[in-house]
């Protein structure tokens, strides 16, 4: 038996059975992240001490009878945005090369809790941004399904620590895509919740109003007890609620819950240019819905169109005020460069430590907030934000989800050339969920050459919505 | 010629909140540089701020007792610019929603009671502290984070003497609903002013000048009419300035130059979305309205009228909490509230030092109330009493012991004066002289006799009646 290849609900079975202990599994992991990552890349850090440690502390939980939490013994790969205290993290850039975080987040206090071994910090897009996991300082991560492909981002770490079998869940962070173009891209489930639903506190903002924290797993159930874990009201972050669909029970085994749901796929997205490997994994699922027993019904949803350039100007907008406190005085990358002014010592220092993506979207955002700017694009955007989430709540009053790929490629190449607003264009469909707050999965069709995502979208606090749908696509997909 | 004079103010207060406004850092003054700070003040990557209900609370009282209409939803702002202690590179302020907006506070002034506009009150985050050396910047970022408001008046007063008294009276309105120590020397309260000057018959203004970091009342009333004087020069002789940003040098009395203002400062405000907005409602508001203590004009004009004290004595005995509470305390207990306000209007402020800040006595009301029943029943005289006060200072004894102690009991028995005074009329034969030749001035003198003799315990009515007596008998 692989213990590698067992999902996180299979194991936690299998510790319950002591079939094997967790220091078997962790090391089992370690070995294949030994083995694979001079090749994948997913991870910045491993923190194999740390893991083993733990691992043996499970053990002896287990050996006691202990009372266990829901992720007992569970080795996860975590994002390298999110605080693990006392190990680094870097978000990818050089500018937090060699920071260590003296806190642990909520979440990461969450999973420890709950008895999840954690096996180190996974590599990303730097701070997030990007849709590629290439702009890392730390190497971009390749595709366990193909090396030459890339894995998606900004959580590919993650993606590919899960896909790669080098982690059993990882926990990614989701701006505009983030958990589930790259689940999509590899081939497993990619989850993001309600806005609010997991606390923030401890992760690197990238754009605070949309950034949520989704899981990674390689069926739903595991991408849903890892949200089960991370997510709850946290007076640690002022936007986090309480988000009770979360919890609902689930049957993963035998629930038919595609029966007579009432699915939207928004007109906008037919007439969209799709990869033909895409588009046929598209047509396969609305037929597969159908079969089912679910309605499926093109709609207008209002103002998508506008969605890319919105979310653009208001995520830029917010990610140029939240680099702000990386002015490498406290912690962070200094310049060796001599400085007269403390202005000079920002310059230097940041134009070191950030890379290109970083600089250019701090300097975008910073143009649209100016004085001569602002009222043409920030309110403005802020306005057409709006106008899309009434769309979106004017199509739930009639439906229970919106159903889309989870990009309208397949991964690229890691040396393609395309431009940044073509790589920009794959979020295309994931971004609406950010933006309007709502839950939204990526669960792979895998009846073609090459997985696809398809991404199931539900309104705010109907997140159990899109584990119930996804778990009977997935069922009838096998 | 004829000048109208445009003042306005921009005050920020520290709020007195147990902790910081966003985080659970202790909210004091001073203290070890970088003791008093978590990874919210630091902006460590992730660190986010949660808002301290107490902030609100006491930015709710400091409205209300300025009169102000309360916004029942507000939100919060980032105001973005690089800094070396301000670590989120940005501030959390409040900007177009503020929690508080037109209010107003009267002062007095020569032409009668004048009421001052308030434009708005918002609520943001102190920065830490540079502390600059010859060769090097150190921070201290203790005060990351500490709660501020920021009141802006309207610039309606007319004269650095108004200014003053605006800033005045608006820190004794917040210290006394207990909402800050407003310490000016601390930085708990801090002053900048506008000014400028219209030329009434032409209609030309002066661009408007900031001065900065006013660090007492003085500075702010002198300031003022340093720079209304500046104004007018300018005015006089047909100059123009661009919108100046100044600074008060105390030590040769006028404003100097910091910078000129060419642009409109870009601070890119947007809004904080790590904070939700604060919505209230009336409720909350009638509770925070029933948690205020009496306003110091309410205490004052209640103090005349139920007292029945002069406007001077009542200014004083409310110019602080603790000074209006123990005269209250002690005129609840004793019927003669004159002789209260007396008897703490000379003897005791004298010996306290910090009326203002902390008014302070080393005694309770009950004993002071002792202490008067002892005069007012003529059991000792006011001068003992003086000697008991001062004892009851420096011994912190009670009363009836310092009396008993010293001796001090009044003697008011005829026959033991009477050898007193016998003895002094018979030392004093000049004096006796005098008096009956018309030199009233020495029957003082010989009641001083006597009362020495006595040491100081004699009746002094009785003193001089008896000498009355006996002089006239000879």
């Amino acid at each position: 038996m692989d213990l590698t290849h067992l999902k996180a609900h299979e194991l936690i079975k299998g510790y319950e059975n002591r079939d094997f202990t967790c220091t078997e599994v962790t090391q089992a992991y370690l070995d294949v992240i030994k083995a694979k990552e001079q090749d994948i890349n997913a991870y910045i850090t491993v923190t194999d001490n740390l893991a083993l440690s733990r691992a043996q502390y499970v053990d002896s939980m287990y050996e006691n009878r202990e009372e266990q939490g829901l992720l007992a013994g569970v080795p996860l790969a975590i994002k390298d945005n999110v605080a693990v205290k006392d190990v680094k993290m870097t978000a990818a850039s050089k500018i937090l090369e060699n920071f260590i975080a003296p806190y642990n987040s909520t979440l990461t206090e969450k999973v420890n809790e709950a008895g999840a071994i954690i096996l180190g910090k996974a590599n990303m897009d730097e701070f997030a941004m990007g849709a590629t996991t290439r702009s890392s300082y730390f190497g971009a991560t390749k595709n366990p399904l193909d090396p030459k492909l890339i894995p998606g981002g900004s959580s590919g770490g993650s993606a590919a620590a899960v896909s790669g079998f080098e982690a059993c869940l990882a926990v990614g962070t989701d701006t505009g895509g983030s958990t589930r173009q790259p689940a999509g891209f590899n081939g497993i489930v990619g989850f993001k919740p309600t806005y609010g639903s997991v606390s923030r506190f401890g992760i690197a903002s990238m754009a605070n109003t949309f950034d949520t924290v989704g899981s990674f797993g390689r069926d739903v159930e595991d991408a849903h007890l890892l949200m089960q874990v991370m997510a709850g009201r946290d007076m640690k972050d002022a936007t986090s609620i309480d988000n009770p669909s979360l919890t609902k029970p689930i049957d993963f085994e035998n629930g038919a819950y595609l029966k007579d749901i009432k699915v939207a796929v928004p007109k906008v997205y037919l007439n969209m240019e799709l990869d033909s490997v895409v588009k046929s994994a598209f047509d396969s699922t609305i037929a597969l819905l159908k079969d089912a027993g679910a309605t499926v019904d093109v709609v207008d949803l209002e103002n998508l169109e506008y969605t890319i350039q919105v979310y653009h100007i208001l995520v830029n907008s917010e990610i140029a005020s939240n680099m702000s406190r990386f002015d490498s005085l406290r912690y962070g990358h200094r310049t060796q460069r001599p400085y007269s002014s403390y202005e000079e010592m920002f310059k230097f220092s940041r134009s070191e430590g950030f890379g290109d993506e970083v600089k250019k979207r701090i300097m975008v955002g910073t143009h649209i907030l100016s004085l001569d700017a602002k009222s043409n694009y920030y309110q403005k955007a802020l306005q057409v934000r709006t106008l899309i989430k009434k769309g979106f709540d004017d199509v739930f009053k009639n439906y229970d989800l919106i159903l889309s790929p989870s990009a309208p490629i397949l991964p690229i190449p890691l040396d393609s050339t395309m431009s940044d607003v073509e790589i920009y264009q794959s979020d295309l469909f994931t971004i609406p969920a950010n933006m309007a707050g709502c839950p939204s999965i990526s669960v792979p069709y895998t009846g073609g050459s090459f997985p696809v995502g398809m991404l199931l979208t539900a309104d705010r606090l109907r997140d159990d919505m899109c584990f119930k749908a996804a778990s009977e696509m997935e069922r009838r997909l096998k | 010629m004829s000048y109208k004079t445009i003042v306005g103010l921009e005050i920020h207060v520290e709020l007195s909140t147990v902790t910081k406004a966003f985080c659970s850092c202790e909210n004091t003054f001073g203290g070890e540089p970088n003791t008093r700070v978590c990874p919210v003040c630091l902006a460590l990557p992730g660190a986010m701020p949660v808002l301290n209900e107490n902030v609100l609370n006491y930015t709710l009282m400091a409205a209300l007792a300025l009169n102000c209409t309360i916004n029942k939803e507000s939100k919060f702002d980032r105001k973005n610019y690089f800094y070396p202690d301000l670590t989120k590179g940005f501030q959390i302020t409040q900007n177009d929603r503020p929690i508080a907006v037109e209010g107003h506070l009267t002062i007095d002034t020569d032409n009668g009671p004048k009421d001052i506009g308030i434009y708005q009150i918002q609520m943001e985050e102190d920065t830490g502290k540079s502390l600059h050396g010859d060769n090097e910047t150190l921070i201290d970022y203790n005060r990351c984070g500490v709660p501020l408001i920021e009141i802006v008046s309207k610039p309606d007063m007319a004269s650095g003497k108004e200014g003053r008294a605006f800033l005045e009276n608006l820190r004794n309105t917040l210290k006394f609903i207990g909402v800050s120590d407003v310490k000016m020397e601390e930085g708990s309260l801090r002053c900048d002013v506008n000014v400028n000057v219209k030329d009434e018959l032409t209609g030309k203004k002066t661009a408007v000048t900031e001065v900065k970091n006013l660090n007492s009342f003085r500075a702010v009333e002198k300031a003022i009419d340093f720079e209304v004087a500046r104004h007018i020069a300018l005015l006089e002789n047909g100059e123009d300035e661009l919108r100046t940003t100044r600074r008060w040098d105390d030590v040769n009395g006028q404003t100097v130059l910091m910078r000129v203002k060419y642009t409109q400062a870009d601070y890119r405000f947007q809004p904080e979305g790590d904070l939700v907005p604060v919505v209230i409602d009336d409720a909350y508001i009638e509770t925070i309205r029933a948690q205020l203590p009496e306003l110091p004009a309410d205490k004052k004009a209640r103090f005349i009228s139920a007292y029945n004290l002069s406007e001077y004595d009542a200014a004083v005995l409310t110019s602080s909490v603790q000074l209006a509470e123990f005269f209250e305390s002690v005129a609840a207990k004793f019927d003669d509230a004159n002789m209260v306000s007396n008897w703490i209007m000379t003897e005791v402020l004298r010996r306290v030092e910090d009326t203002e800040d902390n008014f302070e006595v080393p005694f309770e009301a009950d004993d002071f109330v002792e202490l008067l029943n002892f005069v007012k029943s003529g059991k000792i005289n006011n001068n003992a009493g003086k000697k008991v006060l001062r004892e009851m200072f420096e011994s912190k004894a009670k009363p009836a012991d310092i009396i008993e102690d010293k001796g001090l009991l009044q003697v008011s028995d005829d026959s033991a004066i009477g050898v007193w005074v016998d003895e002094v009329l018979k030392d004093n034969p000049q004096s006796i002289e005098d008096i009956k030749g018309g030199k009233d001035r020495a029957m003082g003198f010989l009641v001083g006799q006597v009362m020495k003799k006595s040491k100081g315990k004699a009746n002094p009515g009785l003193v001089n009646k008896l000498l009355q007596e006996k002089i006239q008998k000879m």
